[in-house]
Parts: structure tokens; C-alpha cells; sequence
């Protein structure tokens, strides 16, 4: 009888892991990086490590159905002629036609109007779609200018100059030829067909003196009327926020990673950027020190998923919050009901990210006429309403816990955090402790 | 004739003056001493003139829309940028991109024009009598421009289908851009921008014409090392 050595069980590389070993196969045989759409799909600290304190003996609530909460927001206070009102705080992100389709982005507006809030253009300019169906529209000044006018620029309600997104901060956008059909084209003056990468700077301005000018300029077209945002991606929150204020900014938009791109390189989306958490603190700081904290608004976006979420970035400082991944679910993105398309793709529903070739199955991220047949816009309108309603009677629940009648009076001193991370981004203390790593106790 | 001397009224009324127009309005407006302000002129959308006695800061006629302004003197960054439509002439200089993203209409720049002339430019017809600074015509989408003179470092970088004339030097080319042709469509086309431009004396003949070699439209990994 021979003896022969037990065999271990197969493992596999924690670090070469198969996602990694398919993605090193994918490289080598298309030598191409890898293009996607959404956000950081990693798990960063987020808005789950955190905790409200709820009411206690030192504070006491509010009743559910009978004290009012106040969700509205005005935004643009600091300079606009017209600042904009909002009914409750949550605006839908910047997504572009020809990143979605027409359809889509009159849902959008439909279902942003319904809740009483703002939707807003994209990299590609203003669709008829979703200006007359959006009663409250942001018009975004990009570093491409696709699709970029005054006309537009005064039938706006806003205006939003973007410096860049949580995906990607530092990248331009990309719109991939599949997608660039006759109407994109002519939007963007582009040729059909090709593979479109937009500047990541802008054309005629560098640095923050020079956007004080820039800004200067827009609001001299628009008579001083717009409230003018600035949005980045979440890079260097502290600085950025002060030097948006500085350039005169009523509103400053501040994007995490977690923010969704329409398409970009999977190594910018992974790598580069910091998670939405660790962006809210150091931007608020910077309006405090500034004494421009509620004078100048801070919307917050990337990753907001639920009122739980919108409560906890008003805690922690925000007067607002963007949902862009978010509102192309509630509208039916990677909805299961589309499965057998999905898995046709190779995909399923849940994870189809392949937004950039345009054969998005739901309908919502392509210029494919028959699939975006498939968004009927007003009840996918109705859809995202419903959604938004939802969010913010979550929202008014939490706030009427903590004893709150305003959303905006949630405070940073209602929390606490569950991990050691959360506490040192979110400037919370751990739970059960008074301590928060790096500035107070043991 | 309205005047408006920004030596004693705010650059505010100037353009809001020019806002408040009617739109088919043929008003002619005076500037004095503009001292340098930016947004001169911005968000002009009739057909009125401007004449700006001195030289202006950024974005003089930002977003022109079919007034025809005129700066007796030298531009600052920005000139004409996202042009409609009108006419945009600088006597002297104008600083870096002069009528980036511009869309439509015509800027003549009679002296010399600094970097990134006409970046983006979608549309928009740029005449410079004089040289033009590096990464002129930066993914340039659409649009004609013409060079009297020079042409810095990197002319025409990533372009689209933008067409470049240059009668004099070119320091060198971009990525993609590459000399073409000049056929008798390119040498009709150069002698109306010259002659709507004001430009006599010079012959069409005497230019080069630069465009898209096309060959970076859809990604090829074969191309990399062109970024």
C-alpha cells in the first residue's frame, strides 16, 4: 500500500481574484482599458456606517403624522436675481442626452416636476424633452460645450459650471460611437459614428481666478438672474469648496465616487476620487470657516440610495442632496423584468454597467429607438415621483425622531458612526464612545 | 447713439442696456474707456454694433448673437467666446482663446492672437492678420480658420473636421492633423472669408490647408502612442 500526501482544497488568490483574472484575460485579448458605466462598485465607508441617535430623554421627538417637517431648500440666496425653490432636497443629477435617450430624460423631468425639484442637462446640451417637461431645469457649463448657447442658457433655471464628476474627477466625458447617432451628432457637431472624448478642462479658463471671471461672464448674459453652481468630484473637498465660494458660487455641488459616470475607464472609476463620506465634513468646514455655511448650498451626490441616506448628508451639513444612479433605477434601469435581455448580453440584471454600447435593454442609456420605445415616459416619470416621495417622507421620519421640524436641523451631533473609518470621515463619534480618530478623547 | 463711458457707469448697465434691446434692433452703442473690463459686450443677441474705444478684459462679446462689435484695441482671453452669430474684429491683439467653442459667425483678429485660437471652435469663421499662439485649433470640431501669418507649436491637436489655413509657417502639427490638399472648393471658400473679413492684397494661393487625418475617430490601441 502506497501512501500518497492528503490534497489540499483549490483556492484561489484573494488578490488575483477571478474578477482580476478576467479582466488581465479581457485586457490581453482586446487591448483596450476597460469602459463602463455607474460609479465605484467597491465598498468604500459609506452612509450605512452611520447612525442616527433618535430621541431619548434629553430630546424629545416629534409625532409622526401630526407636527410638520419642513423639506424645502432655496438655492442660489448668495447672488441670483432668482434663486430656485425646491420642495424637498433632492435634485437629480446631470445626465446628457445621448448618454440617454430622449425618452429617459423626459421621465426625468416629468418625475422631478411631480416631486417639485430640479433635473439637469448634461455633456451634450438642452433636449426640448426635458425642458418642457422639467419645470425647474440646471443647465451645465462643460469643458466640451457640446450643444453649449445663450438661448439655452437664458431659459435655464440654474446654471451649473462643471469642473468634474465623483466617477471621474480629472476625466472628460466619453460618448462611444454606437451612441453618437444623426441627432447627438448634430447636437454636438460632431461626426457620426466616431468615438467622442471630451476635454476634461475647460476651453477658455484654468485655474480659480480665472472661473471667478468665467462666472462673472455667465452671469452677466443672464442679467444676474441664475443661480450659478459649481460642481466637482470629490478630490480635494476642503479647497475646492473654498475656492468655488471664492470664484462666487451660489451653489457648490460636491460628487463622491460613488457617483455615476455614463462611461469611463473602470481604472478612473475604481481609483481615482475619494468615497462620498469623506468629501461632506471637509466641504462643510470650508463654508464654516468661511461663514458662508447655508449662505452658499452644498448639494451632495454620489451614492444617495434612500431618505436614511438624505438625512444623513443634511446631518452632516449638506442643504440638499443629487441622485443620478439612483433615478435611472426608479425609472427601470437593470430592472429584472429585462433578464433574459440582460443575460443575452452576458450580464444580469443588477449589474449591466456596459451603458457606452447602447444596447441597454431597459431602454434608458440608448439612442436604440426601438429600446428606448421601451421607457414609457410618464409612468417612469411617475415612477421616480413616487421614489422621490418616498425618500423624503424617510427622510421626515428620521428627522422626526431626532426631534427635528426641519430637515435642515439634523446636525452631525444625531449620529454616530459603526466603524472606526465612517467615525474618522464623517466626524462622528464611534458608537458607544465619544471618540472620534484624529480629534477628540482615547 | 448711446454712449457709455465706463469711466463713470458700471459695465452692468452697459450690458444690460444691451440686453434690453429689441430683437431685430440696428442700435449703434459707443464704449469709452473700458479699462480692461471682462464680459464686455457679453450676451449680445441683436443685431446691434459696438464700438469699444480701448481694450477689454475676458470674454469681450461672449456668446455674441449677431451684434457686430468692434474693440479699437486689444482683447483679453476669451474673446467671442461661444459665438452665434454677428461679427466679432479686434484692431490689435487678442490674448488666448480667442473664439473657443464658437459656433457661428465671423471674428477678425488684426493683429496677433495667443494660444489655443479657435480651441473647440464649432462652427465659427476666425480671420487672424497675424500669427497665432501653440494648440491653436485644440479639437477643433467645425468652423474655418484662416492665419495670415504663423502658426505655434501643435496647430490643429485632436481635430475634428475643422478646416485650418495658414500662409505662413506652421512650428508644427498636432496629433492628427495632417496638410491637405487645397482644392479650387478650399480656394473659393479662403478668398470669401478673406474678402468678408476685409483682408485685400493677399491671394488664396499663398495658404496651406491643414485638417483631420481621421485616423484617431475610433479607438485603436495601435494608435496609443499618438495621445
Amino acid at each position: 500500500m502506497s501512501y500518497s500526501n492528503p490534497t489540499t482544497t483549490p483556492r484561489k488568490s484573494a488578490t488575483f481574484d477571478d474578477y482580476t483574472l478576467s479582466e488581465i484575460r479581457r485586457a490581453a485579448a482586446t487591448g483596450i482599458y476597460d469602459i463602463r458605466g455607474g460609479g465605484t462598485k467597491r465598498k468604500v465607508p459609506h452612509f450605512d456606517d452611520l447612525l442616527f441617535l433618535g430621541a431619548s430623554i434629553s430630546r424629545y421627538p416629534l409625532e409622526g403624522y401630526r407636527e410638520r417637517c419642513n423639506t424645502s431648500v432655496t438655492l442660489g440666496t448668495r447672488f441670483a436675481r432668482k434663486p430656485i425653490e425646491l420642495k424637498i432636497p433632492i435634485t437629480i443629477a446631470g445626465m446628457s442626452f445621448g448618454a440617454l435617450s430622449g425618452p429617459a430624460k423626459e421621465a426625468l423631468g416629468r418625475g422631478a416636476s411631480i416631486a417639485g425639484t430640479s433635473t439637469t442637462t448634461g455633456d451634450g446640451g438642452m433636449t426640448e424633452e426635458e425642458r418642457g417637461h422639467s419645470e425647474l431645469l440646471v443647465y451645465q457649463v462643460l469643458p466640451s460645450r457640446y450643444g453649449m448657447n445663450p438661448r439655452d442658457l437664458r431659459r435655464a433655471d440654474a446654471i451649473e459650471v462643471v469642473i468634474g464628476q465623483g466617477a471621474k474627477p480629472g476625466g472628460g466625458g466619453m460618448l462611444l460611437g454606437q451612441k453618437i447617432s444623426d441627432r447627438v451628432a448634430e447636437m454636438r457637431t460632431l461626426p457620426k459614428g466616431i468615438d467622442q472624448r471630451s476635454a476634461c478642462r475647460h476651453p477658455d479658463w484654468t485655474g480659480p481666478d480665472d472661473l471667478e471671471i468665467k462666472i462673472g461672464e455667465l452671469r452677466e448674459i443672464t442679467d444676474w438672474e441664475k443661480p450659478i453652481y459649481v460642481k466637482v468630484g470629490g478630490a480635494r473637498p476642503y479647497y475646492d469648496t473654498a475656492l468655488a465660494v471664492k470664484a462666487g458660487a451660489d451653489v457648490v455641488v460636491l460628487d463622491g465616487m460613488q457617483g455615476g459616470t455614463a462611461a469611463t475607464q473602470e481604472v478612473f472609476i475604481e481609483h481615482v476620487g475619494m468615497p462620498t463620506l469623506a468629501c461632506i465634513r471637509p466641504a462643510v468646514q470650508a463654508l464654516q470657516d468661511l461663514g458662508m455655511h447655508r449662505k452658499v448650498q452644498l448639494i451632495i451626490s454620489g451614492g444617495i440610495r434612500n431618505g436614511a441616506d438624505v438625512a444623513k448628508a443634511l446631518a452632516l451639513g449638506a442643504d440638499a442632496v443629487s441622485i443620478g444612479t439612483a433615478a435611472m433605477v426608479a425609472i427601470g434601469d437593470n430592472d429584472p423584468r429585462w433578464e433574459a435581455d440582460y443575460n443575452a448580453l452576458g450580464t444580469t440584471a443588477g449589474a449591466y454597467d456596459d451603458w457606452h454600447e447602447g444596447k441597454d435593454p431597459a431602454g434608458i442609456t440608448t439612442q436604440d429607438p426601438a429600446l428606448s420605445a421601451r421607457v414609457d415616459p410618464v409612468a417612469a416619470g411617475r415612477r421616480l415621483a413616487n421614489y422621490l416621495k418616498v425618500m423624503t417622507l424617510e427622510a421626515q421620519t428620521i428627522a422626526r425622531a431626532c426631534g427635528k421640524n426641519d430637515l435642515h436641523n439634523l446636525e452631525p451631533e444625531d449620529l454616530c458612526a459603526l466603524t472606526i473609518e465612517a467615525s474618522a470621515m464623517a466626524g462622528v463619534p464611534l458608537a458607544g464612545t465619544s471618540w472620534i480618530p484624529g480629534k477628540t478623547g482615547f | 447713439m448711446p454712449t457709455f463711458d465706463l469711466a463713470t457707469t458700471t459695465l452692468r448697465s452697459l450690458n444690460q442696456a444691451l440686453h434690453d434691446v429689441a430683437a431685430d434692433s440696428t442700435d449703434h452703442f459707443e464704449v469709452k474707456n473700458p479699462r480692461g473690463s471682462h464680459a464686455l459686450a457679453a450676451g449680445v443677441a441683436a443685431p446691434v454694433s459696438v464700438e469699444i474705444h480701448g481694450s477689454t478684459g475676458y470674454y469681450c462679446a461672449g456668446m455674441n448673437d449677431g451684434g457686430t462689435i468692434t474693440v479699437h484695441g486689444s482683447a483679453g482671453p476669451g474673446v467671442a467666446e461661444n459665438m452665434m452669430s454677428g461679427t466679432v474684429v479686434i484692431e490689435g491683439d487678442a490674448s488666448q482663446y480667442a473664439g473657443a467653442t464658437g459656433r457661428g459667425g465671423l471674428l477678425v483678429i488684426k493683429g496677433n492672437a495667443s494660444s489655443r485660437c479657435g480651441i473647440s471652435m464649432k462652427g465659427i469663421d476666425i480671420v487672424v492678420g497675424g500669427n497665432i499662439g501653440h494648440m491653436s485649433a485644440f479639437m477643433a470640431q467645425s468652423g474655418n480658420l484662416v492665419v495670415l501669418g504663423d502658426a505655434g507649436d501643435s496647430l490643429g491637436d485632436s481635430l475634428y473636421e475643422a478646416r485650418l489655413f495658414v500662409r505662413g509657417s506652421v512650428k508644427s502639427l498636432g496629433a492628427d492633423c495632417i496638410e491637405k490638399e487645397m482644392r479650387p472648393e478650399h480656394l473659393a471658400l479662403l478668398e470669401t472669408l478673406l474678402a468678408k473679413a476685409g483682408i485685400t492684397g493677399v491671394a488664396a494661393a499663398e495658404f496651406k490647408r491643414y485638417g483631420s487625418a481621421r485616423k484617431l475617430y475610433n479607438f485603436n490601441i495601435d494608435n496609443a502612442a499618438a495621445y
